[in-house]
């Protein structure tokens, strides 16, 4: 395991403050995207021995992370959204409080885990951990629903990079099909955006609630 | 033998399903059906006469793929009196269909009303010939589903939708509480059958196994609290329904009863009592629920509160046979009750088809609204005149015979020398007396208002005898009431089969304990004397001219009109208000003043008090207390994910 691997993963941690500060929807997609660029590169350091298999995973990560999914997400604001703030539920410092607070248990809940011994140490689960928990927070304090598809793939990031600790152990099926349910998901909800746009003239998700019973 | 009844369950069940090809508004449908229903008949009456008059039992076993269920069939005495009434009152109501509901007049829903009528037959042979408790159900569910979408056969009304609505909620909770009786029964036992009573059971099982059964089947028999879905349904449902509903269907929870009582294996003089006092507030209160309604299959629905709680009499006579060890008390009080059950089945039957020509002819269910149809209905009103006579319990008709039945039990549990029983007997006693006392004034009333004085409303005045399909089944069902009033002394030995598949005891025949030729002859003589003044009278009118063109009643007056008759409303009114306590009449306050008065309105109607003034204040309470999870539910987005969220660490906090 490269010596680079615990660094990256620090960076990992600081965007994921940094998405919960950011206070531009452009910001938080940049971010999410940032973080699926690193993940795929972090593949490469993680598995040693360069093989068709690591070359394949690392490409099509990078490309739907990096590429794929952010464009979409930058024409689908271009296209509906006149107002590109996040607009939270909560402040933005209660959102950066609370993300501090759960990135904090998430270190003492992982180092209460028992683990194999090459991750023992490594910021590998924590970051997992702390990286899930802020895509929920983005997921449940955010209004646009194009900020909450940004959450998903930070949730998504967050998964995918306890996957590294398995990266041995799990076929790269697996991968794959973690990005197919991935590239489904954010599918289907640009197709709920373009409807809710379409409806409400916005993508404000809190107009939803004249849907319910 | 055993198989020929598995024939008749299928083939009552398909009844109804070639009708779902044909045509929808021709005749083939509907013959179709009633030719299987009589397959069904003939299928199944063989069996169940064999079993009757033999007293063996039949039994059929075969392994079945349903978790504890095994297809095990056992027909003894007691299911066999059950088949015989569903089949006979199946068959007639099917009959009585082609003329009521034909395809031609109702080609919207005839199809579905036929085929879901077949099905509830269906399901209650099945669950009588039952003899595992999962079979059971399955036969209970069918019969209480398939009753549910033949009684809401007009769903295009609201009124029918909220009386299958009121009935789904019941006939639910009653299923519910079955699986709870069920399975306290296979945690005493271990195993799924009824047979109960060759496994030692501890006192607090057998308990909740009767309180458990006293609910679930005291729901679907329409005992006097739980009755709270019967008037509605009945009233609601086409007429042939109604008869199957009020004749039998709500009779398999009095099957369940005999069976669960016959099951216990340490009866208590306790259980026997609440029987009995059960059975008296039922039988009290469903006549004078009756005699408070305007509308005619709403009384006779009360009707079979009332007659549920005789029989609930005879069964409680019984079980207080079998704690205190008394054979007498058991062979008369089982007897008794059976017998009512299977003669209620026909008569009240009868009333309802009679009721249903009534309602066909004349489009309107009211009291107030008829009369004066003995006239252009004479078929009709003689023969609902046999039903309201055997449903008073009089000479000489078959609900004599079997009241007379509980009458001796009730006298039987005062002679018992145990201290303070005799209050218990004396009160079953005077109960059942004030039972049929008002039982006859509430038919005296009906009988007064629809068939006698002058006609009350245009239809009435058009009124006139149904196709020979609606008459046919009545005559037979009044035959049959006939028949057992009169041939009483040749039952004995199909009761006492009866006696010993309840308990057996080494009783001697019912014969010594009941003289039933006496009563047979005095009835003979009975029919015999009214013929003869009836003949007399005839005569005499004959030979000096009675005036025509008068009124009915006519007073005297120099133009009397059809208002100025008594109506059902103004001979109940007595009645009405001794029973004011528990019927909580609604009526406007009319007070006529001066000499010339102004024209003033009144009206009164009975609630249901136990629907309307207790289950549905305490539900809408309960929908209150429930609307508070429905700010959970606010519509937000961002909420719901914070609550898969929070639901995801619970759960991760829990597993680590």
């Amino acid at each position: 395991m490269s010596l680079l691997v615990d660094p990256l993963l620090v960076v990992i941690l600081l965007l994921n403050f940094f998405l919960l500060g950011a206070s531009r929807l452009n910001a938080a997609i940049t971010g999410s995207a940032a973080q699926g660029v690193i993940l795929g590169f972090l593949v490469l350091l993680v598995h040693e021995g360069f093989g068709w298999r690591t070359a394949l995973v690392v490409t099509v990560v990078v490309l739907v992370k990096g590429v794929t999914i952010p464009t979409l997400l930058l024409r689908a604001l271009r296209e509906t959204s006149s107002r590109r703030e996040v607009e939270p539920v909560i402040g933005y410092i209660t959102s950066l409080l609370l993300g501090a607070i759960g990135t904090g248990l998430c270190i003492v809940f992982a180092r209460s885990l028992t683990l194999m011994p090459q991750h023992q140490g490594s910021l590998i689960v924590p970051t997992s951990l702390a990286t899930v928990v802020t895509g929920f927070l983005m997921l449940t304090t955010r209004r646009k629903a194009i900020a909450q598809v940004a959450g998903y793939l930070v949730l998504e990031n967050g998964i995918f990079v306890m996957g590294l600790a398995l990266f041995e152990a799990v076929p790269y099926l697996v991968e794959i099909g973690i990005l197919l349910d991935l590239f489904a998901g954010i599918f289907v909800m640009g197709i709920i955006i373009h409807h809710i746009n379409r409806e409400f003239a916005s993508l404000d998700t809190t107009r939803l609630t004249a849907l319910r019973e | 033998m055993g198989e020929l009844l598995l024939v008749a369950v299928v083939a009552a069940a398909l009844s109804g399903v070639p009708g779902l090809w044909l045509r929808r508004d021709g005749c083939a449908g509907e013959k179709s059906a009633v030719a299987l229903v009589a397959l069904a008949f003939v299928c199944g009456v063989i069996p169940a006469l064999w079993v009757l008059l033999s007293g063996t039992t039949l039994t059929l076993h075969a392994p079945w793929q349903i978790p504890y269920g095994s297809l095990s069939i056992r027909l003894d005495a007691i299911s066999a009196v059950f088949v015989l009434q569903i089949l006979i009152v199946a068959l007639a109501g099917s009959i009585y269909g082609l003329g009521y509901w034909s395809q031609r007049e109702h080609p919207e829903n005839g199809t579905r009303l036929r085929l879901f009528y077949g099905m509830t037959a269906a399901g209650m042979l099945l669950l009588v010939s039952a003899h595992n408790t999962v079979l059971f159900l399955a036969g209970w569910e069918i019969m209480a589903l398939s009753a549910l979408m033949a009684l809401t056969a007009e769903d295009t009304h609201a009124e029918v939708r909220l009386a299958g609505y009121v009935y789904m909620v019941a006939t639910r909770a009653g299923t519910l509480a079955l699986f709870a009786t069920f399975a306290t029964m296979f945690l005493a036992t271990g195993n799924f059958d009824f047979s109960l009573a060759t496994a030692a059971v501890s006192p607090g099982a057998a308990t909740a196994i009767f309180v458990l059964a006293l609910l679930g089947f005291g729901l679907k028999a329409g005992l006097m609290p739980l009755h709270l879905w019967l008037p509605g349904a009945h009233a609601n449902a086409p007429t042939h329904v109604s008869a199957l509903m009020s004749g039998v269907l709500i009779k398999m929870g009095i099957y369940g009863l005999v069976r669960v009582s016959a099951m216990l294996p340490n009866p208590t003089v306790a259980q026997g009592a609440w029987l009995l006092i059960l059975g008296v507030i039922s039988g009290v209160l469903g006549v004078v629920f009756a005699i408070g309604q305007h509308d005619i299959k709403r009384l006779l629905a009360y009707h079979s509160v009332e007659n549920i709680g005789i029989i609930c009499l005879g069964l409680g006579v019984a079980h207080l046979g079998r704690a205190l060890g008394e054979p007498g008390l058991v062979a008369l009080g089982i007897a008794g009750a059976v017998l009512h059950t299977f003669n209620h089945g026909m008569f009240k039957a009868l009333l309802f088809l009679a009721a249903g020509v009534v309602a066909h002819t004349t489009h309107t269910r009211s009291l107030d609204r008829l009369g004066g149809l003995l006239k252009p209905l004479p078929l009709t009103g003689a023969l609902f005149l046999v039903g309201a006579i055997a449903i008073c319990g009089l000479p000489p008709l078959n609900g004599f015979v079997s009241e007379l039945l509980v009458y001796l039990g009730l006298f039987g549990v005062v002679d018992v020398d145990r201290k303070l029983l005799w209050l218990l007997g004396a009160f079953g006693a005077a109960g059942l007396a004030l039972i049929g006392g008002l039982a006859l004034a509430c038919f005296v009333k009906v009988f007064g208002a629809v068939f006698l004085g002058e006609p009350r409303s245009e239809g009435c005045a058009k009124a006139h005898e149904p196709s020979v399909w609606m008459r046919l089944p009545m005559v037979v069902l009044a035959a049959i009431c006939f028949g057992i009033g009169l041939g009483s002394p040749l039952l004995v030995p199909v009761l006492d089969h009866v006696v010993q598949a309840y308990a057996p005891i080494a009783a001697p025949s019912l014969v010594v304990r009941v003289p039933f030729t006496s009563f047979a002859l005095l009835g003979v003589v009975l029919l015999g004397m009214f013929a003869a003044v009836f003949a007399w009278m005839n005569r005499n009118a004959r030979s000096t001219q009675a005036p025509t063109g008068v009124g009915t009643w006519a007073c005297g007056y120099a133009r009397p009109t059809a208002r100025m008759q008594y109506s059902a409303s103004s001979f109940g009114e007595m009645l009405v208000g001794l029973g004011r306590w528990a019927l909580r009449l609604e009526e406007s306050p009319t007070v006529v003043r001066g000499t010339f008065a102004r024209p003033v309105a009144f009206h009164s109607h009975v609630p249901e008090v136990v629907l309307d003034l207790v289950v549905v204040p305490f539900a809408e309470r309960l929908v209150r207390l429930f609307r508070l999870a429905n700010r959970l539910q606010g519509g937000d987005l961002n909420a719901y994910l914070f609550y898969v969220f929070a639901t995801l660490v619970v759960v991760f906090l829990w597993v680590s």
